[in-house]
């Protein structure tokens, strides 16, 4: 009785009761409140997105299309520019561009089966009688709509002049068109997403209007690929044999344990450091695919030093393998002509997948240890982006001469493993830690009855591991490998540092391959100074936020499918 | 009790957990083809005794043991016997139902497959789940999972994968600790009926079962000094239950314990 009495009874009963109730509450209520306060901020990141990846722009025209429709007899009010004949454009062509970019636009693919337009017979006769026969004249003519849009990109060449963002475009579209064209009565204003289907089919480009995203999709891709068959099997192996063969008592295991838990937290760019140093420089002749590629570099190596020879009349020398010096040819010091300046920067933009760096300042030069060729980038019709010499390519004989000894060194690639290898092998390592841990917790979570039943009926420890253990613990295995890949396809100071490229026009295709992800992809755009850029830059977070969630999306259908067994 | 008729022999048996001594000086046999089971208060070592006889406490990494037990004239514990064959010959039945998360057929099918079955599989899976007096209430879902039966069910279902693997012993910790009465006694009547080829050694806490289902009993208890169990008495059951030599074992069975 005495003892009851030390409880609250009655009306204080209710008060302490009430009290404790009211304490609930404002916990729930805070609760509340931080979850509001996440979503407010995902909501802000996906507005600040979205506003910037759609919006009005102003574009202008070099031409105006009613000028060139005028141009040919008809009647602008009436007709409009796309509805001409292919003659009427082949004609605008003739009338806009130069000769030379003519000349090499029907060298792609001619205009008509039966004459030329820019080129002269025997010229043309020559370069199909080549070796390798320019592609148009194996190609069928182009149609109506192919020199169409030709006429779009070389005759109007339309360009954006000022951009808005979504909100101002909603809130006060009419308002800023109306101010936009009083000053700039030759523009345009329209609405644009910059989230394309193109978008994400072409390549970097420095001209904004047609940069995509589809190499630095294939680079993230690649590493991740790499990443994960490296850290995959080697994480869970290393969780499993820290769960169920090594021995929690010995201190060796206990020292590793804790190793591997604090390496969880060691910031990326150390591991950066890291994959620089051992997978780029130490083990460059493996990362950059030199050792598994080693005749096909030796021949490309002399053909290159064939075509100097008989193209520029400059003689390499070669001795134990090294270029030991480049002997100049007749010309002390030449103008480099047009069609030589193609032929070098073809040879450049074959190897550059391995030792060149194309400035991305706006791609107006190649730089290659301190040499510059002016160049610009052109694209063809397939939206495929090439490098073009400026008309102006002056060269001296001695930094020619500089130059084709690096490309003959380039061919050999001993020392260049920045490539998608190096990449995903140091955010392999990056991930391990993350998947060790989180498979030792899944393997932990199988319940020792379990192993207690398959031993128990004479199974060995392996067979109990395969056939229970590891089964079971999938699930939480593949959880914490989605977690790790998700950490690793947003990872961007490892890769700067292991050298993924900022500028990179041709899809990566192997592990051997130069690379970009789309993380830096973003980062470079971002920091461009045009406007647009940040715009697409936009997009590209668009991009890289539904790849995130369609590779995780899979993981966790794949994990679905092992949880239901 | 002829020298020879026993399954097994446990000879000064200690065993530790880390420093701690839970089981000590323990001196048993068990009678080939006959049911022992182990009584005693909670935590005075009977499982762990259980466990040591097919080696199953070295799965727990602390624990290790001083002592041998003799099964065919052979350390258990010698380092030239493998483990995997002394599980394959003693099985075990554990506390909690365990199946496997595999279908019934599977549960069976895994451990014999393991151990180098090369008979046919169906015959096996049915004449496992007969013995195990389940065969009439599952032989038509065989392709379900173990989990989606019921208890008493599921530890017949961990018997009848136990005897798949043909052992001659078989060890089983509480069976009956989680099932019902009438499930218990379908699972007593089971041993009976497995008594004929197996040797069967049995922990339980009810002291009825202990009386009805076996032959010999041992009764165990935990010295207060050092908490280390130790075996008070062994001997035929029915002596053991009617007229008990040791006043602790007296008091124990009769309830008067602690
Ligand atoms: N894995 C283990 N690690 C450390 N100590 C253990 C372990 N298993 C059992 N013990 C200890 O050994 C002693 C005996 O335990 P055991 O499980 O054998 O008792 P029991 O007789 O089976 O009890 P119950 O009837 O409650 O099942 C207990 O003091 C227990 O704390
Ligand atoms: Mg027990």
């Amino acid at each position: 009785m005495a003892d009851q009495l030390n409880y609250p009874e009655g009306e204080a009963l209710s008060d302490q009761i009430a009290r404790r109730h009211t304490r609930g509450k404002i916990w729930r209520s805070s609760f509340l409140v931080a979850l509001i306060i996440a979503i407010l901020v995902l909501v802000s990141l996906v507005y600040n997105v979205v506003n910037q990846a759609f919006g009005l722009v102003a574009v202008e025209n070099a031409i105006d299309p009613a000028v060139l429709v005028s141009q040919t007899g008809a009647d602008p009010a009436t007709v409009s520019l796309d509805e001409l004949t292919k003659d009427d454009y082949v004609e605008m062509l003739q009338a806009n561009i130069s000769t030379g970019l003519g000349r090499r636009l029907e060298r792609d693919q001619r205009f008509y089966e039966d004459r030329l337009v820019f080129d002269n017979q025997a010229a043309w006769d020559a370069a199909c009688a080549a070796a390798e026969p320019a592609a148009g004249c194996l190609l069928p003519a182009r149609d109506t709509d192919n020199v169409y849009q030709l006429v779009i990109e070389r005759v109007v060449e339309q360009r954006v002049i000022e951009t808005w963002f979504l909100r101002d475009s909603l809130l006060r579209g009419d308002e800023i068109r109306a101010e936009f064209l009083a000053e700039n009565p030759n523009a345009e204003i329209e609405f644009r997403s910059w989230l394309t289907a193109d978008f994400l089919t072409r390549p970097q480009s420095s001209r904004p209007e047609l940069a995509g995203v589809r190499t630095a999709i294939f680079g993230s891709l690649w590493v991740v690929l790499v990443t994960l068959l490296f850290s995959f099997p080697v994480g869970v192996g290393a969780a499993i044999y820290l769960e169920e063969y090594a021995s929690k008592q010995n201190i060796v295991n206990r020292i590793i344990q804790t190793n591997i838990n604090n390496l969880a937290g060691v910031p990326s760019i150390i591991y950066g450091m890291l994959g620089l140093a051992i997978f780029v420089r130490v083990l460059g002749a493996v990362s950059s695919g030199y050792l598994f590629d080693y005749a096909s570099i030796e021949n490309r190596q002399n053909s290159l030093i064939n075509s100097m020879e008989s193209n520029f009349g400059i003689t390499i020398i070669i001795e134990d393998g090294d270029v030991t010096s480049a002997i100049e040819g007749p010309n002390a010091a030449f103008d480099l002509s047009v069609t030589e300046a193609q032929l070098l920067v073809d040879e450049f933009t074959t190897l550059s997948w391995r030792n060149f760096d194309i400035d991305e300042v706006d791609a107006s030069v190649i730089v290659a240890r301190g040499l510059r060729i002016p160049v610009s980038v052109e694209t063809d019709d397939n939206g495929t982006e090439r490098l073009v010499p400026k008309d102006d390519s002056v060269m001296t004989a001695a930094n020619f001469s500089l130059l084709s000894r690096e490309m003959a060194n380039a061919a050999k690639a001993i020392d260049n493993g920045r490539t998608v290898i190096s990449a995903g092998l140091t955010l392999g390592l990056l991930i391990l830690p993350i998947i060790i841990i989180n498979a030792q917790e899944a393997v932990r979570a199988v319940p020792l009855s379990m192993r207690q039943a398959s031993m128990g009926l004479g199974a060995t420890q392996w067979q109990t591991i395969w056939n229970h253990v590891l089964p079971q613990a999938l699930p939480g295995i593949l959880t914490g490998t989605i977690l790790a890949m998700s950490r690793a396809i947003g990872e961007t100071a490892p890769l700067v540092v292991v050298g993924a490229s900022t500028f990179i026009a041709f899809d990566p295709n192997g592990p051997f391959s130069k690379f970009t992800v789309m993380p830096i992809q973003i980062y470079q755009w971002t920091s461009r100074p045009q406007a647009e850029f940040r715009n697409i830059a936009a997009a590209a977070i668009i991009v890289l936020l539904i790849l995130l969630l369609s590779l995780n999306a899979t993981a966790v259908l794949l994990r679905n499918r092992y949880a239901n067994k | 009790m002829m020298q020879g008729n026993y399954a097994l022999q446990a000879k000064d048996l200690n065993i530790y957990y880390g420093s701690f001594r839970a089981v000590k000086d323990i001196e048993l046999n068990i009678h080939t083809n006959k049911i022992t089971s182990f009584i005693g208060p909670s935590g005075c070592g009977k499982s762990t005794l259980l466990r040591a006889f097919n080696r199953m406490n070295d799965l727990i990494e602390i624990s290790h043991m001083k002592g041998s037990i003799e099964y065919k004239g052979k350390n258990l514990y010698d380092s030239d016997v493998d483990p995997v064959e002394v599980r394959r010959r003693i099985g075990m039945v554990f506390q909690k139902p365990n199946p496997f998360p595999k279908s019934i057929y599977d549960n069976i099918a895994w451990g014999a497959k393991i151990n180098g079955f090369r008979g046919n599989m169906d015959e096996l899976v049915e004449e496992s789940l007969r013995s195990a007096a389940l065969w009439d209430e599952v032989k038509d879902k065989l392709d379900q999972s173990g989990l989606s039966l019921s208890g008493g069910q599921q530890q017949r279902l961990c018997i009848a994968r136990t005897i798949a693997v043909k052992p001659e012993i078989i060890l089983m910790d509480e069976p009956c600790s989680a099932l019902d009465p009438i499930a218990t006694l379908k699972i007593e009547e089971l041993m009976r009926q497995l008594q004929e080829e197996y040797t069967i050694v049995i922990v339980t806490h009810n002291m009825q079962q202990a009386a009805r289902a076996s032959d010999y009993t041992a009764f165990l208890n935990m010295d207060s000094s050092d908490r280390a169990g130790y075996m008070v008495e062994f001997n035929e059951t029915n002596e053991m239950f009617t007229s008990p030599q040791n006043q602790e074992t007296e008091d124990y069975i009769t309830g008067r314990f602690g």
